[in-house]
């Protein structure tokens, strides 16, 4: 009777403290491709892999850098020398220590053509990763190295700036070696993933849900109060609101643009929506007619588009107006304005008729042109607008294209049939190189084919410059010429939206959009919401 | 029996070769890769990537190898979501597809049946009418409009139900997805039994049945409804195959992790292997699937079954 008692007892002790266990249900967009950190491409697998995984930084609320596997570091006076002393003790989800050496295998990964990630291109600050990239050299020609188990050293071919906030980019995470040998590229899979970070994979059901649990071996594992956190991807944001509604979710992964005023006034006080370092624009084929060497007419359109229209009609609110490429938010840069930005709407429709005409098109002889754009109900619209805009103010003849997105792509790339086309840029990291560098003549990402010998010098002079402000001054150079030329026609900066339940707490918005698990505590939820 | 159905077999496969082949050569005619993103990829990553998945061969090779693959019983991996052999993808989407689908077509057969049996005996009448009427609204209105009104009834406001996702053995979310998935079969099955029904009613051996003193519901049940059955059972094999196969309003409406949706987003995303192994699962569910149907017809008609 006595051992019923007892076990009873031990049951009921195990039961209360398996309730008290915290379980954060998050909204995630898409089913991330992977939680490969060298190889993982969208927002919702980063999210994940930066529960999972930790570099040697990582970012704060307002977007700046703070220690994280590593302690601290050195850098040298010409910016191009970094020493990082990694934490005592820190281990793997297995328990074996993590080593500098699994950074420097992390960063190689992440470089080497063979892995196939997405932003090794981002990494070709660091010596020798250009050569790796595109020559194909041998891996250890990338300037990092382990001087020993604790202390790493990372050469870079310029001076970076940002390049603290870039190593807590999750294409610059360490890699668990033996893991990574054993298993090749199928190691991130719930039961074989090793992973360094606050929390580990315990199970992956493919649509439905990811389930992390904090990780025990975490050097911080103290701080975490967030036992269990699941990752619900949902195509639909309508399907995820109704989930939140429903209190499923706690956080949502965006919401809808369409619900946004019913949000306003029924869950104003879960409403997150602030600024975030990500430019929607029309790009301009500079390399074919029209708009081959024709600036003007580039002003001309650029100057008759009403972006606050856009934002308070289409977008609800969720936007901000943007009149340059690089938006407002970025980490000691201010971000050039046009002067015809502050003009009323009558100066800048009288200029940019002016131009229109000087470029030689009028009443008579309107401009037609080809708009392209993926298949998506809130690009119609702002194509829509944007074209009423033209034909009203300007008299243009506007053919809206809706292509399905691979071959939109194929054709924006390809840079022959289009003229314009929508386009979009998210900053990987905080820095106006972020936006500046896609303008570059030989960047990939260039598919306005802007090409401005002036431009690219001064991208060079900003890279090379070690003297922040002078930097700085560079890039704002750049950006005048981006706004004379006007190769892009920026029309609203994104802002990340979110819905939060009241007690989820210590979540901070900001510019990147950056939130980890480690960080969010729930306090008070009701009963009937926990699932 | 069982010679005509190694036949019938046999013939299938012939067919899901052809399948297989033509969705195989029609995806690769389709504009852009699955590489091609907002964010271009360095020629050298592309050409890794491409290598990685054979995706450098010439196009005959490549169909080979997925025809060795597919010998092994290998789906090969898929493009987007790495790591994930498409074997893996369609096993983990299935049994929620199943479950949802037969679960659909249980209940419409059930409510269908008896829908479509009481609208047809009594023609015409109040009940036939308010039947039919309620047939044509569930054939009429879509299920991306039921499903997020039966979310907002019975999971946001009533909190009854869950609003979406699966969690395996939690059979509260099946419900809602099930009823949506249901209503436009259980209003096909009411209107065609009611048809079918009517005609055999009319018949003189049901005539000769009642003649003979037999209660109604025999007469009804055993002699009208046997055949009557014919024309629902041929309904039922492509719509059983249907609604396994997946639903992408349904799962994308209830954030369902069953199979429909690797289909558009395999596309969508020019996932080859994703999308040859969703196409080639359909076809072999709806060749059982009218397979079963005939197996079914011979059972149910004697005559059939000696031709």
């Amino acid at each position: 009777m006595f051992r019923i008692r007892y076990g009873l007892f031990w049951a009921l002790c195990l039961i209360a403290v398996l309730s008290n266990a915290t379980e954060l249900q998050l909204g995630n967009g898409n089913e991330p491709e992977t939680l490969d950190p060298h190889r993982a491409e969208g927002v919702s697998a980063s999210n994940i892999v930066r529960d999972l995984f930790e570099g040697l930084t990582s970012v704060e609320a307002g977007a700046a850098v703070r220690p994280a596997a590593a302690k601290n570091w050195e850098v040298s006076s010409d910016g191009l020398e970094y020493l990082f002393r990694l934490r005592e003790g820190l281990r793997w989800s297995n328990g074996e220590a993590v080593q500098a050496e699994d950074f420097v295998a992390g960063l190689r990964r992440s470089v080497d053509p063979a892995t196939g990630s997405a932003y090794a291109q981002m990494l070709i600050v660091i010596a020798g990763a250009e050569s790796v990239i595109a020559e194909r050299q041998p891996i250890e020609q990338l300037a990092v190295a382990a001087l020993d188990a604790q202390t790493l050293h990372i050469r870079l071919q310029v001076p970076t700036p940002h390049f603290l906030g870039l190593l807590s980019h999750p294409s610059t995470f360490p890699i668990h070696r033996p893991s990574l040998q054993r298993w090749g590229r199928d190691f991130a899979r719930p039961g074989r993933l090793v992973s360094n970070g606050a929390y580990t994979l315990e199970s992956w059901t493919p649509q439905s849900s990811i389930r992390l649990k904090r990780n025990r071996y975490y050097w911080n594992d103290a701080q975490t109060a967030i036992d269990t956190v699941v990752y619900r991807p949902s195509e639909d944001s309508n399907t995820e609101l109704k989930r939140y509604r429903a209190s499923e979710l706690d956080v949502t992964y965006e919401i809808p643009l369409q619900q946004a005023p019913w949000l306003r006034q029924n869950y104003g006080r879960d409403l997150h929506v602030a600024g975030y370092l990500g430019t929607y624009f029309y790009g301009f084929n500079c390399s074919r007619p029209p708009f081959k060497d024709n600036p003007k007419l580039r002003r001309a359109l650029a100057l008759a588009v009403d972006r606050q229209v856009i934002v308070d009609k289409v977008m609800n609110g969720l936007a901000l107006p943007s009149y340059s490429l690089l938006p407002p938010g970025l980490s000691g840069y201010t971000p050039q304005r046009p002067v015809w930005a502050d003009w009323s709407r009558e100066q800048r429709l009288a200029e940019a008729r002016r131009l229109y005409a000087e470029a030689g098109y009028s009443a008579q002889r309107p401009l037609e042109v080809e708009l392209r754009y993926n298949t998506h109900e809130d690009h119609k619209r702002i194509a829509t607008v944007v074209a009423a805009m033209w034909k009203q103010w300007l008299g243009v003849r506007t053919r809206l294209l809706n292509e399905e997105f691979k071959v939109f792509i194929q054709n924006r790339n390809l840079r022959k049939i289009t003229q314009l086309f929508r386009a979009v840029w998210i900053a990987d990291y905080d820095d106006p190189t972020a936006f500046t560098d896609i303008l570059h003549s030989n960047h990939g990402q260039n598919d306005m084919a802007y090409n401005n010998s002036e431009y690219d010098s001064l991208l060079a002079q900003a890279a090379a410059e070690v003297d922040p402000s002078r930097r700085r001054g560079h890039l704002a150079q750049a950006e005048q010429l981006l706004l004379r030329d006007q190769p892009v026609l920026p029309i609203y900066t994104y802002t990340s939206k979110h819905l939060v339940k009241p007690w989820v707490q210590g979540w901070q918005d900001n510019p990147l959009d950056i939130h980890y698990s480690k960080d969010l505590r729930i306090v008070g939820r009701p009963a009937e919401a926990a699932r | 029996m069982i010679r005509y159905a190694l036949l019938r077999l046999a013939t299938a496969l012939p067919t899901l070769l052809l399948l297989v082949t033509l969705s195989f050569f029609l995806m690769r005619l389709a504009p852009g890769g699955p590489f091609d993103g907002e964010r271009s990829l360095p020629p050298q990553i592309e050409a890794s990537l491409r290598a990685e998945f054979h995706l450098d061969e010439p196009l005959p090779r490549q169909y080979l190898r997925y025809l060795g693959g597919l010998l092994r019983g290998d789906l090969g991996p898929s493009f987007q979501y790495q790591g994930f052999r498409v074997r893996e993808l369609i096993a983990a989407g299935l049994p929620v597809s199943l479950t949802l689908g037969m679960c659909a077509m249980a209940l419409a057969l059930l409510l269908g049946g008896a829908a479509g049996i009481a609208a047809s005996l009594r023609p015409g009448r109040a009940l036939d009418q308010g039947l039919m009427s309620l047939a044509m609204l569930g054939i009429s209105v879509p299920s991306y409009v039921v499903g997020p009104l039966l979310v907002l009834l019975f999971a946001v406001l009533l909190r009854w139900l869950p609003a979406g996702g699966w969690e395996p053995g939690r059979w509260s979310d099946l419900l809602l997805p099930v009823v949506a998935l249901a209503l436009p079969q259980i209003a096909a099955i009411a209107r065609l039994l009611r048809g079918s029904m009517l005609e055999v009613l009319r018949q003189p051996y049901i005539r000769t049945a009642r003649a003979k003193g037999l209660p109604e519901s025999r007469v009804v049940l055993v002699h009208a409804l046997k055949p009557a059955l014919l024309p629902v059972i041929s309904y039922l094999g492509p719509a059983t195959a249907g609604l396994i196969t997946g639903s992408v309003v349904v799962e994308q409406v209830f954030d369902l992790p069953g199979i429909g949706r690797y289909f558009v987003q395999g596309a969508l995303n020019r996932d080859y292997t994703l999308v040859l192994g969703v196409v080639l699962f359909y076809g072999a569910t709806i060749v059982l699937f009218n397979f079963l149907v005939d197996l079914l017809y011979g059972l149910i008609n004697p005559r059939l079954r000696q031709s």
